[in-house]
């Protein structure tokens, strides 16, 4: 039977065979293929998990290449002395571009690469200490273990070792807390909310990839012995990133092979087109640009999805099942005594230009009590929900959480505090489990580095991590959808699986926005039990809700807004009965 | 009987697999205000939205007696006199409120209309308001003025329907009622409107029929002055527990 | 340095600034209208003046045939989809517009007496066989992932920049154009010499960015662009469809690429592959207005040809290390005063 784990044995055995078997022309160019997808591994962090793109990536290779290209030759260190000077260089270098554009939008890192991608080019090129258009020459070859790897076909198993290497590490640290966080920068807010510091991961994916390319460009200088400023054009940052968009940036095995096809097909079609044209001219360059279009109106998430899907069909679907081990419960808050009050809202009023959204707000929730805040639409529910987790800050006032201010305080502060907080509009990551986006809720109560997970020191804690989540998706009632993928499941579900995470991070205050929205008569009821119960152990919760009979049913107290102001507020049974009330969501204007 | 201008059969709307609307059969005739209330959530501007053409729709719906196929783009809907006042406003913030207005004429002006600053005039006499502010920028305008501003664009497109989604939304009450107001004096102008609230008793008041809309269904429908006595309404509002709670 | 050379050297960089100027609003309002990074423009630039330069020399344009097929091309995609929609009353004029339109250009191009045709007319002819390539290439690349994010439009749209380099080197090869100036001669001014032609850019610069302002800021086309830019779904509920919009923005960037290669081939050999770099300088201009500014965008543009004349008087090997290492400060200014970044979710 075919499953994945055999075919992707069956392959790295054939390219084992490569060096020992096939003519020197395609040993180089399977060297080539490894080069470029170590490079294109590297964009499939940056680009498929973060989110973010770039054009520059050449120009790190040759950072990597020219710095143990200068250092070799000029100054006669060792090469592997150069490789740590090429990756702190790279290091440095990202660090500082990403410190320059990774806070500003999406845009602006693609632009800012190109022109950083030529600015180096050009100074490769006209550095006399580098050899100018010329380069450098007699570059050492790598010595490992006193073996001289002199020769491409001896090289070749430096590369792909290398190369594998970086794909089992990677894969190491996607699947893991820090992997879990990497995976989410997308949705910002959601991110930011669950007390992570998005800026910090995009820097280390900025970082990574760079140094990826920097890698590479180290092998690719020890496998030329020659450098000169041609192969980190921006031309070729272009190609990269071409191989990891078609090959399908969202999956590490994309990379590879996005990177064979576009140099298999490059080489194919600079052989053939000539012959069939019978002209001279670029013809390899607007058939991949033609390809390109074509590949991403039909499948914007490149093809290796397609592949998986084809090979899907061949081989039985892997089934949607796992285990999830038992772990040592993870440490938890003290308790807050029952009646004592978490969350002062003091006069908050929220400006958005001229408009005011909220007009001196006030409301306070207790350790042990579910408050409900309704009003009319657009009354600005939800701008307050943001004012007090510190998504959207207010414009004046105070909101005080376990006595300290929190007003001027970012969301990933607030998280810390013991706040969290669920969405009006769904905000999970649609491709990961239910139970990983339920444990990037537990993200605060884990200590552990990407580094440490790539090489796996992280077990024992991931074990700890994943046990909560499943034990707080047990509670919630999802028990038997902890491997789905989380966009499958309706979006009643969707809010649940929110719940469960933010249920992960152990709060002393559980925001809720609309957590009934969407769902069916029992489930309602299973939510109304289980917020009933986190009551009942001490939680303080806040809720929006539009569903009356839910509301009325759970909360002990209501707070109604209208027009972003205080209306009314009491008990559920006052509320129903209060014109006031009444008269905001029927209207009572008599024409 | 008055002919019918617009009607929708058995129309389901789905985000993904979750339908948000589920079989509504609605039917506006020329010169009438036909209101569809309901409480948030109910699914009320995912019904507007898939008349529009924004959103894709299984059913049938057809507009002047023609069946508006799921390709039919926007562009072409508004060409044919069916406009919409979103939800939003959805206005050109850093435009005048004069080029917000001439760009409600776009559709047709490519058609050949050329008469706009006749258009704009009849405009201004009936939001004055708007003449006073015409090289204002929306962007700076109040709340009524925004929504007045949203109004008056869409009747530089001279609907045959138009559709309104929560005029009085975020409203003093003040300003609603002048809104409900100029409502009563568009249909009087004969012009068709389709009035999406959640304000029961205005949009009651002023409207011929109605539907209450109640997670993505209809569940009630009548001549506007019965429902607006009937108690059945206020439960599906507030969840005074009665057989009809939302719940079920 | 004398006056008389910073002076030539402040004429260089304005003339190149103006160009720069064109290309970075075309660029500027290409992203704010279809969200698409516009790396092919430059591309136009050199279509422009290559073509001006086969006019000149009294041949026809090599573009000719990429406009027809194109035009084929966009008639059979419009084709079905109008039998999609069962909407086949609408084919004769699909087909007309598109696709017989070009091949009636050309037949009506072929018998003119190109060479000796008055210089306005010979600019007529290139763009005609270069503009139409704009919204061509809207409708078939761009068009059908209009929703898509930012990123996956930049690589479609770098894809095509590789598409019209390499059609590029095969229609006109790799030995650059010159064309005759507008008019000869030049004066003198001070201690330097002006050349004509360099008045000529600054000028039809000057009048095509008023052009532009104009036709925003008093047609309604220009305001239904300004629309779509603002408020995309307020601008469709309208019956402005972001198809026309598209098609109209890269027409106009179509025109002002190469327009601006027809103006500078008087005065630099453009080859093939000149119109990136230039294109890239205009983005530098975009850059520095945020994407969004046109003011700012301008005058960015200009301190990208000053930077750029200067540094090739001092430093010349590094003349692009120090333009594009423009952009860096600018960014990193941009970076410590916006506090905000974009939630992209799609």
């Amino acid at each position: 039977m075919i499953t994945p784990n055999r075919a992707l044995l069956a392959f790295m055995l054939a390219v084992a065979m490569v060096p020992l078997f096939a003519a020197q022309f395609t040993v180089t160019l399977v060297n080539y293929i490894g080069l470029s997808a170590l490079v294109a591994l590297g964009l499939v962090l940056l680009t498929g998990i973060g989110g973010l793109t770039s054009f520059g990536q050449a120009a790190f290779v040759g950072l990597g290449a020219y710095t143990t290209a200068y250092l070799t030759t000029r100054h006669g260190m060792s090469p592997w002395g150069t490789l740590i000077v090429g990756m702190a260089v790279t290091t440095a270098v990202s660090l500082a571009l990403g410190f320059i554009t990774l806070r500003l939008s999406g845009h602006f890192l693609p632009l800012g690469t190109i022109a950083w991608g030529i600015s180096l080019y050009f100074l490769f090129g006209n550095m006399e200490a580098l050899g100018g258009h010329g380069g450098i020459d007699s570059i050492p070859p790598v010595d490992l273990f006193g073996l001289e790897l002199g020769s491409s076909r001896a090289f070749f198993y430096v590369i792909w070792v290398t190369l594998l290497a970086a794909i089992v590490t990677t894969r190491n640290m996607l699947d893991s807390r820090e992997g879990r966080a990497m995976r989410s920068l997308r949705s910002m807010t959601m991110t930011e909310a669950m007390g992570i510091n998005t800026l910090r991961y995009r820097m280390v994916l900025f970082m990574l990839a760079a140094q990826f390319a920097c890698v590479s460009g180290w092998l690719y200088a020890h496998l030329q012995r020659f450098v000169n400023p041609t192969p980190f054009s921006l031309g070729h940052g272009i190609e990269y990133l071409f191989m990891a968009v078609l090959g399908g940036a969202a999956a590490v095995w994309g990379a590879v092979f996005g990177a064979g096809a576009v140099t298999f097909l490059k080489e194919w079609l600079q052989d053939l087109l000539p012959k069939l044209l019978g002209a001279s001219g670029n013809f390899e360059m607007v058939v991949f640009g033609l390809l390109t279009i074509a590949v991403l109106h039909r499948a914007r998430d490149g093809m290796w999805p397609i592949l998986m899907r084809a090979f899907g069909n061949l081989a039985p679907q892997r089934a949607q099942t796992g285990s999830v081990e038992p772990a040592l419960p993870l440490p938890r808050r003290d308790p807050q005594p029952h009646g004592r009050e978490v969350l002062q809202v003091v006069k908050v009023t929220k400006r958005f230009g001229g408009l005011v959204a909220n007009n001196n707000m006030n409301l306070t929730v207790r350790a042990g009590e579910v408050m409900a805040l309704i009003g009319p639409n657009g009354a600005g529910k939800s701008t307050l929900f943001n004012c007090i987790s510190g998504v959207n800050p207010p414009s004046e006032g105070e909101i005080r959480f376990m006595g300290q201010r929190i007003d001027a305080m970012g969301s990933r502060e607030i998280a810390r505090l013991g706040m969290s907080r669920s969405f009006q509009h769904v905000r999970l990551n649609a491709e990961m489990t239910v139970l990983e986006n339920a444990a990037l809720g537990a993200h605060l109560r884990g200590r552990k580095n990407f580094v440490q997970s790539a090489w796996r020191l992280d077990r024992e804690e991931e074990r700890r991590l994943l046990w909560e989540a499943a034990h707080q998706l047990e509670r919630c009632g999802l028990g038997e959808h902890l491997f789905d993928a989380a966009g499958s499941l309706p979006l009643g579900k969707q809010r649940i699986v929110e719940i469960a995470r933010a249920l992960c991070s152990d709060p002393t205050l559980l925001l809720l926005d609309e957590p009934a929205a969407g769902l069916r008569h029992l489930e309602k009821r299973a939510l109304a039990e289980l917020l009933a119960k986190l009551r009942g152990e001490g939680m303080a919760i806040l809720l929006v809700e539009h569903d009356m009979d839910f509301v009325m049913g759970l909360a002990d107290r209501v707070v109604v807004m209208e027009f972003g102001e205080h209306l009314a507020e009491g008990l559920p049974q006052e509320i129903q009965t209060n014109p006031k009330v009444l008269e905001a969501y029927l209207g009572g204007v008599d024409a | 009987m008055k002919p019918t201008l617009l009607e929708t059969r058995d129309l389901c709307v789905a985000y993904g697999r979750v339908e948000a609307i589920h079989k509504v059969s609605i039917r506006i005739r020329q010169g009438e205000i036909v209101t569809v209330i309901g409480p948030n959530g109910a699914g009320k501007t995912t019904l507007l939205s898939a008349l529009m053409g924004l959103l894709p729709a299984r059913g049938e719906i057809s507009y002047q007696g023609q069946p508006t196929s799921r390709s039919t783009a926007v562009d072409a809907l508004v060409g044919r006199g069916l406009v919409l006042v979103p939800e939003k406003r959805e206005l050109f913030g850093s435009m005048s409120v004069a080029d917000n207005l001439l760009l409600g004429a776009f559709a047709r002006h490519r058609r050949g209309a050329r008469d706009h600053a006749k258009t704009m005039d009849e405009v201004f006499a009936i939001f004055p308001r708007l003449a006073e502010r015409r090289t204002q920028e929306a962007g700076t305008l109040s709340g009524g003025e925004r929504q007045m501003l949203a109004m008056g664009r869409a009747l530089m497109a001279k609907p045959t329907l138009l559709m309104l989604d929560e005029p009085s939304l975020g409203l003093a009450p003040l300003i609603v009622r002048e809104i409900f107001r100029i409502v009563q004096q568009l249909k009087a102008m004969g012009v068709s409107i389709l009035l999406v609230e959640q304000n029961a008793r205005a949009a009651l008041q002023v409207a011929d029929y109605g539907y209450v809309l109640e997670n993505g269904s209809v569940a009630l429908e009548n001549d506007a002055r019965s429902l607006l006595d009937d108690p059945r309404v206020i439960e599906s509002y507030l969840g005074l527990g009665g057989s009809h709670s939302i719940a079920a | 340095m004398n006056a008389s050379v910073a002076l030539i050297l402040v004429q260089d960089g304005v003339t190149n600034g103006a160009i720069y100027a064109l290309l970075s609003l075309a660029l500027v309002l290409v992203f704010a209208v279809t969200r698409v990074i516009f790396i092919p423009q430059g591309e136009f630039v050199a279509y422009g003046a290559l073509s001006m330069a086969a006019v000149s020399a009294g041949f026809l344009p090599p573009t000719m045939w990429l406009v027809v097929t194109l035009g084929i091309a966009v008639a059979l995609v419009e084709s079905v989809a109008a039998l999609r929609e069962g909407a086949a009353a609408r084919l004769p004029m699909i087909i007309l517009k598109n696709a017989a339109l070009p091949i009636l250009a050309l037949v009506a191009v072929r018998y003119l007496p190109l060479k000796t045709l008055a210089y306005p007319l010979q600019i007529a002819v290139a763009l005609l066989f270069v503009v139409p390539l704009g919204p061509q290439i809207y409708r078939l690349a761009f068009q059908p992932v209009a929703e898509a994010t930012v990123l996956l439009l930049l690589i479609v749209s770098v894809a095509v920049h590789f598409v019209l380099l390499g059609l590029g080197l095969y229609f006109f090869g790799a030995e650059g154009g010159r064309t005759p100036a507008f008019s000869d001669g030049g004066f003198n001014l001070g201690s330097s010499y002006i050349q004509f032609q360099t008045l000529w850019i600054v000028g039809i610069a000057a009048v095509l960015i008023a052009g532009l302002a104009l036709f925003f800021e008093h047609s309604i086309y220009g305001k239904a662009l300004r629309a779509t830019a603002i408020n995309r779904t307020g601008a469709r509920l309208m019956g402005i469809s972001a198809d026309l919009a598209g098609k109209l923005c890269f027409t106009l960037a179509a025109l002002v690429g190469a327009f601006s290669g027809i103006l500078i081939a008087p005065i630099t050999t453009v080859y093939y592959d000149t119109g990136f770099l230039i294109g890239l300088k205009g983005f530098v201009g975009a850059i520095v207005g945020g994407l969004a500014s046109y003011p700012l965008a301008a005058a960015g543009a200009i301190l990208v040809g000053l930077l750029e004349s200067y540094s090739s008087f001092y430093a010349s090997a590094y003349k692009e290390v120090i333009v594009f290492t423009l952009i860096i400060p600018v960014l990193l200014w941009r970076s410590l005063t916006t506090h905000h970044v974009d939630d992209e979710e799609h």
